[in-house]
């Protein structure tokens, strides 16, 4: 059985957009650790994918499934549209970058590149092989490296010479288990670029897990967020970060401040909430809310500003009383955590700019919280009972 | 306390190194330096009697060795693939057994072996006319057994500090399982596996007590010398054993090396 390369003659280009793999109620119980719980995920062809989530939430489990390490207790994966949940991984026509990279020690940097290629059946001719080891190590930047020992390679050579020998194969898929964790944050952040420029220029579907949330959100087209085995939210990085569908999203994806309130009424995309001081603001809503209902509102910290108690407010702008109890000066913007009356805790950020003309604020000065109309995002029902 | 290891050092070897001086003395007595020469060695390896018995250990040594390592390869990777309890179980067995007296394996074996015999042979001498007796099939078993558990030990070693995600990845590079063994986790235990081989190898050669019951009519060398030193200590003996002691310790240091080389090797 060989794995049958991403085709790349003109009849059969990618359709970008289709479905190159899918997760159908996808379960893996460990023992009592249900490690991955329902899942269901559509992955586009030639789409940049992450799976984000903290320690433990299954991330892994996810990929190892699609490579075929470790096979569904529940639910399928199909691979092309064909279900491959019985296929063992030898067989899969997909590619792993191993976390800690699993190099063949006794070979060199050439043979490990070249490892995927020799067991193919029929048989690759030895020059082509070669031709297409040397092509893979010059697209990582490796050409005059072939000949080397795996431990005479440094930590992101190393990381290197794990992508060539997966991408040399031509994968349908090529799976990145946390590739980055091992290197220096300088490093790390080179690679992210080189890996991107890569994936786009090979096309090939690239599944990243990862539990840096910057990571995910600077490299991938969609991100699906874990969390205790459970998908909690895909969609692309600005998605996630603009519209939340729950608490859970919304703090792992950025920083928000989250508000019990009163969802009285809802026009559109827009509803009207009674906050717990009684004063009334207009958050975004997710089509097909209704009122009245209990809910939680998020709001990011560099939408709310400030002024001065007192002052006149611009119109529509709602404005919450409160007092400032920390400031930190981070460069580009001013942190402020203050307390609202009534309300409590809120964190609003200050672009420098803004400080520069309107003037800063001291720590225990009463001042008014800023909420224009229509921003902040009622979380969705059926994510804050869940 | 340097005095102490130097004291300790020289109880240990000074006897060996004055056997191997003594072996080259000119004179017949196997306990005084008279001069120097060769004599003894060229007599030693001239003697039909000492050559017999050097061809049966190099034999028993040989295929035991063999016996063990393949079959001590295989009860690694077996052992490998189970579950914990069970494993343990197993790892403890060999622990032991390697610890265990040889005069207790040769008592043991003997009488096993003579059991079975008494057993078989009824039914085998009339319907093939052989009959199983002692001899170097008992031997190659008795020491194949034993050193079986140093194979096991130093190759699960081995395979325990194998990190398991090079086969998944050798998998998941499109390599059957068979592939797989033959070029990812075989050459990662080779070292260990080689290692074993010489070391059951030098145990068999050097054996005395397990082949001493298990032997019937063979001679190993062992056997010889301790035959021979009843009938008095020449300078032959002296030679020959120098040179067993040569032959054992330049296997043993080889082995030495590649276990050393197996468990040195940079991992990435
Ligand atoms: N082979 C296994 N046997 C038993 N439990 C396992 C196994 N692999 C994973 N688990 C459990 O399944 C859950 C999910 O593990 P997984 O490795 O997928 O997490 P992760 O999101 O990759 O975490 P991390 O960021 O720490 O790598 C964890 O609770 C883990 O303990
Ligand atoms: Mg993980």
């Amino acid at each position: 059985m060989t794995k049958e390369p991403l085709s790349t003659d003109a009849t059969t280009q990618v359709r970008a957009g289709d479905t190159i793999a899918e997760f159908v109620s996808t379960s893996k119980q460990y023992g009592a650790v249900l490690a991955a719980d329902r899942l269901s995920l559509r992955i586009r062809r030639g789409e940049f994918l992450s799976f984000l989530g903290p320690s433990g939430c299954g991330k892994t489990t996810a990929l190892r499934m699609l490579a075929g390490f470790e096979s569904p207790t529940d639910g399928g994966v199909l691979i092309d549209r064909k279900d491959v949940s019985k296929v063992p991984a030898y067989k899969r026509p997909v590619n792993m970058v191993f976390q800690q990279y699993a190099l063949f020690p006794h070979m060199t940097v050439a043979q490990n590149v070249g490892y995927g290629l020799r067991q193919q059946r029929p048989r690759m001719p030895k020059a082509e092989i070669a031709a297409k080891v040397q092509k893979a190590l010059a697209t990582v930047r490796l050409e005059a490296f072939g000949p080397r020992r795996i431990w005479e390679m440094s930590g992101g050579q190393q990381q290197r010479v794990a992508l060539a020998r997966a991408i040399v194969n031509e994968p349908k898929i090529l799976l990145l288990d946390e590739p980055m964790a091992a290197l220096d944050a300088k490093l790390r952040s080179e690679m992210q670029h080189e890996l991107l420029a890569l994936q786009r220029s090979l096309g090939i579907t690239f599944v990243l897990v990862t539990h840096d949330q910057e990571e995910a959100l600077a490299m991938s087209d969609r991100i699906c967020i874990m969390g205790k085995g459970r998908i909690a939210q895909v969609g692309t990085p600005q998605d996630l970060y603009d519209r939340p569908r729950s608490r859970y999203v919304a703090d792992f994806v950025g920083k928000a401040n989250i508000l019990e309130a009163q969802l009285t009424r809802v026009q559109g995309d827009t509803g009207t909430a009674t906050l717990a001081n009684g004063i009334a603001v207009h958050p975004q809503v997710f089509a097909g809310d209704t009122a009245p209902r209990k809910a939680e509102i998020a709001i990011r910290p560099e939408v709310l500003s400030l002024a001065a108690a007192g002052a006149p407010l611009p119109e529509g702008t709602a404005a919450l009383p409160a007092r400032i109890t920390h400031r930190t000066f981070l460069g580009d913007h001013t942190e402020y955590l203050l307390v609202a009356e009534g309300i409590g805790p809120l964190q609003v950020n200050v672009p420098r700019q803004a400080e520069r003309v309107l003037g800063g604020h001291d720590v225990e000065a009463m001042v008014q919280i800023l909420w224009p109309a229509g921003t902040g995002l009622v979380l969705a029902a059926e994510a804050t009972t869940a | 306390m340097r005095l102490y290891a130097l004291a300790v050092y020289a109880f240990l070897y000074l006897p060996i190194a004055i056997i191997a001086l003594f072996s080259f003395s000119a004179g017949r007595s196997a306990a005084s330096l008279q001069g120097f020469s060769v004599h003894w060695y060229h007599k030693a390896l001239h003697n039909p009697f000492v050559l017999e018995a050097l061809w049966t250990s190099v034999r028993v040594a040989f295929l035991s060795a063999l016996l063990a390592t393949i079959a001590g390869t295989l009860a690694s990777l077996a052992l490998t693939g189970m579950r914990g309890r069970v494993r343990a179980i197993f790892d403890t067995l060999v622990q032991v057994a390697v610890m265990i007296p040889g005069i207790v394996i040769g008592i043991a074996t003997l009488i096993a072996l003579v059991s079975v015999f008494d057993l078989v042979n009824p039914w085998l001498e009339p319907l093939t006319g052989l009959k199983l007796s002692l001899g170097t099939g008992s031997l190659v078993a008795a020491h194949g057994l034993f050193t079986m558990s140093l194979v096991i030990l130093l190759v699960r070693g081995r395979m325990e500090s194998l990190d398991p995600a090079l086969i998944e990845a050798s998998g998941d590079l499109g390599a059957t399982p068979v592939a797989t063994f033959f070029q990812v986790t075989l050459p990662q235990i080779l070292p260990a596996i080689m290692a074993g081989f010489l070391l059951a190898f030098t145990f068999s050669f050097d054996d005395f007590i397990i082949a001493f019951f298990v032997a019937g009519s063979d001679t190993t060398l062992p056997i010889y010398i301790f035959s021979s030193i009843r009938r008095g200590v020449t300078p032959e003996i002296n030679a020959i054993g120098t040179m067993v002691m040569g032959a054992s310790l330049t296997i043993l240091i080889v082995a030495q090396v590649m276990l050393r080389r197996s468990q040195a090797q940079p991992r990435p």
